[in-house]
């Protein structure tokens, strides 16, 4: 007999355990995460603000092309990160520079794409960060893939796979999650739902009950969280990297949180959304709310706040200084990388490069 | 030769950027054919992330142009079937590496539907692509994809160099029987020019020389043409009189323009950002060669994007080219002979 097929539906309300205003919440099904992982979080929540407003400085100061920064999701950042093994993968998009940060990636590395001196800056295998995914939902399949083959050479590895509201419209976003759950890859797909995709709001974007919703129609496990509440974040996403992990098969999270900034630097947002709806969601600050949790409860002392703010200073101040640091960039790297070896052709483009640089230093 | 359209009254003379032009030629046709139809990504209320469709939905309201779900294989698929049923769609992908994901539905669908159907089913629509390089835009914002459009019969592939070209071939494509990829060299959107609205023009196929000159011929299209432009007014002041053709539309390909300017000057380069290996460059050579081969004086040169993957923003202008590579290239065309 099929099992019910409700079971794979997610809960009616996104699951929630610190309320906006810092009480505990009872949840019928998560438990609070215990004490020093929640101090622990909220140290990587301080950092993560600070080098999303670090880098959004540099934009304006020219040291970026552009910044999508995660302002006001830190918490889905900082949680997809830290529920993984060293030896798990993770899927970022341009968005999730601060998720593959807390997974160990440099920041200066993880920010060499939007300065424009290299596409991907870091080496993916040595934090087990893929590339950041620019083409929407395209890296869901990869992730599928990379997932796929650790289970068939019977590692225990599982793969984050994050993509935002919009791209769950995408036709990779289907397959991939059709694919995870007919080969039963380890995979935890985890939505970002901010409302916004630049400008379409989440209306035009779907029409289903929920994102989650979408997982019950491939046979994907799926659940909601309050997506500003670290707790809720690391009990739900920490749950569901444990099902995949046991041979579960993969699973859909969606978070419900907000872009509280425009969707780049270079995007103006009063032309499709008004300031009074950011406004509200200023109350359901992820950083805050922890704080106030902590505070309440004492476990967060003004010592220890001052040790968790010298460390973001710390951190921001490595980006500042790699950032404003000028890396002559090399044409030769043009050429070396498409191939194994350069074609015949790319070699004799290479010499011309080489030659005109010759000329111009020779003038 | 055909030579841009004969001047015509003159009903409203602007200063346009190329983005106002097109959003004006937008607007016209709107205004002109209630079938005509724009959607796709932040097109709405955003008015496209380069603003071409500012102003659409406020003034034709949002069944006359909207916001989509994001996915560009739904876009132009849906495009498919309003322009069987009646439409004429404009659809906008937003960055040129993004069209990619409709590639089924533009390779097996948009070029084929006419051919399949002996004529019956047509699809009157546009493909409009911001496209190729030049504003320091990070991986897959930058990409010259006119070689997979114009290589797949059954499209027109037509690039603007000027805003009163991209109003005029907008409302052509617009006006078109058969689909249209329209390539919007973005590093262009921002350049102005006085324009005698509404445009009058050769229809597509038809290239236009930019300038007379007598030594040699630079054929260029889109954001080359600039550049072409630019270096035969650097070789006017060496002494060199270089022609330069724009070709406008790449399918249809005017052979008579661009061979009557070869045939005229004896002499040619092609200048293209695109990557130079089996591109529509490569096809430009091969057709010029191929016809007049009796009147070079020397095989035609090249500068184009070199055949790798577009470069981040640091190293972009070593890919671009630019007008020393250009000039480089005249030089080599044999003139000791
Ligand atoms: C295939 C593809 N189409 C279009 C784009 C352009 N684009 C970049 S981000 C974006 C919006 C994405 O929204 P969402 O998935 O909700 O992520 P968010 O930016 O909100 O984090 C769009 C349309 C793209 N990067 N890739
Ligand atoms: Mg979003």
């Amino acid at each position: 007999m099929t099992p019910d097929p409700r079971r794979l539906l997610p809960s009616a309300e996104p699951v929630s355990l610190i309320d906006p205003q810092g009480r505990a919440a009872d949840s019928p099904s998560h438990a609070l995460p215990d004490d020093a992982t929640l101090l622990r979080s909220l140290g990587s929540l301080i950092t993560a603000r600070r080098l999303n407003d670090q880098a959004y400085a540099l934009v304006r100061q020219g040291r970026l092309a552009v910044y999508p920064s995660s302002h006001g999701q830190e918490a889905c950042q900082v949680a997809a990160a830290q529920v993984l093994e060293a030896g798990d993968w993770l899927f970022p998009t341009y968005r999730d520079t601060v998720a593959a940060v807390v997974k160990g990636v440099d920041p200066v590395e993880a920010l060499s794409l939007l300065k424009g001196d290299w596409h991907c800056g870091y080496d993916p295998y040595l934090h087990h960060v893929a590339p950041h995914a620019t083409p929407l939902a395209t890296q869901l399949p990869h992730a599928v893939g990379v997932a796929h083959a650790a289970r068939l050479r019977g590692e225990p590895t599982v793969v984050m796979a994050m993509c935002g509201d919009g791209g769950t419209s995408e036709g990779d976003f289907h397959e991939a999650l059709n694919f995870a759950a007919v080969f039963q890859a380890p995979v935890v797909f985890f939505v970002q739902n901010n409302e916004y995709a630049i400008s379409v709001p989440l209306s035009r974007q779907s029409a289903a009950p929920s994102l989650a919703h979408k997982g019950i129609g491939y046979g994907v496990n799926a659940e909601r969280v309050d997506g500003n509440d670290m707790a809720a974040l690391l009990a739900v996403l920490g749950a569901a990297v444990e099902r995949a992990r046991a041979g579960e098969g993969p699973q859909l999270i969606e978070a419900h949180t907000y872009r509280m900034q425009a969707h780049t630097n270079a995007d103006d947002a009063t032309r499709y959304r008004d300031d009074a709806d950011v406004e509200a969601w200023k109350d359901r600050d992820p950083i805050q709310r922890l704080r106030a949790h902590l505070r309440e409860r004492e476990l967060f002392t003004d010592e220890i706040e001052a040790g968790f703010t010298a460390e973001a200073e710390r951190v921001a101040a490595h980006l500042r200084d790699g950032l404003n640091r000028d890396i002559e960039p090399d044409p030769e790297d043009l050429f070396a990388y498409v191939y194994a070896s350069p074609t015949p052709q790319l070699r004799e483009q290479a010499a011309l490069v080489a030659d005109e640089l010759s000329r111009e230093g020779a003038n | 030769m055909t030579v841009l359209a004969s001047p015509v009254p003159k009903t409203e003379v602007r200063s346009l950027s190329m983005a106002q032009a097109l959003n004006r030629a937008l607007r016209d046709a709107m205004a002109d054919d209630p079938s005509v139809v724009m959607f796709g990504e932040d097109v709405g209320a955003l008015g496209g992330v380069f603003r071409i469709t500012d102003g659409l939905t406020a003034e034709f309201g949002d069944n006359r142009c909207f916001d989509t779900p994001l996915a560009e294989s739904g876009i132009v698929g849906m495009a498919v079937g309003m322009a069987m049923n009646g439409m004429r769609p404009v659809v906008e992908m937003q960055f040129d590496a993004f069209s990619y994901p409709a590639f089924e539905q533009i390779a097996s669908h948009v070029a084929k539907m006419r051919n399949r159907t002996r004529g019956r089913v047509t699809l009157p629509m546009v493909i409009r692509v911001p496209y190729a390089g030049g504003i320091g835009g990070v991986e897959h914002h930058c990409d010259s994809s006119e070689a997979y459009w114009a290589h797949t019969p059954g499209l027109h592939v037509v690039a603007p160099a000027t805003p009163a070209d991209a109003y005029a071939l907008l409302r052509e494509s617009i006006a078109s029987p058969d689909p249209v990829v329209f390539l919007e060299p973005k590093k262009l959107y921002w350049s102005k020019q006085e324009v005698a609205l509404p445009v009058r023009a050769p229809g597509i196929g038809t290239a236009v020389v930019r300038r007379e000159g007598t030594d040699a011929t630079l054929i260029a299209y889109g954001p080359a043409v600039p550049v072409a432009l630019e270096a035969a007014e650097a070789a006017a002041r060496e002494g060199r009189s270089l022609q330069v053709v724009d070709l406008r539309s790449i399918v249809p390909f005017d052979d008579e323009t661009v061979c009557a300017a070869v045939r005229s000057t004896g002499r040619a380069v092609v200048v293209a950002e695109a990557s130079g290996f089996a591109s529509v460059s490569s096809e430009i050579v091969a057709r010029v060669t191929e016809r007049c081969f009796n009147s070079l004086a020397a095989p035609i040169r090249r500068v184009t994007g070199f055949d790798i993957p577009y470069p981040p923003p640091k190293l972009e202008h070593f890919q671009l080219p630019g007008v020393d590579r250009v000039l480089d290239a005249v030089d080599d065309l044999q003139w000791e002979q």
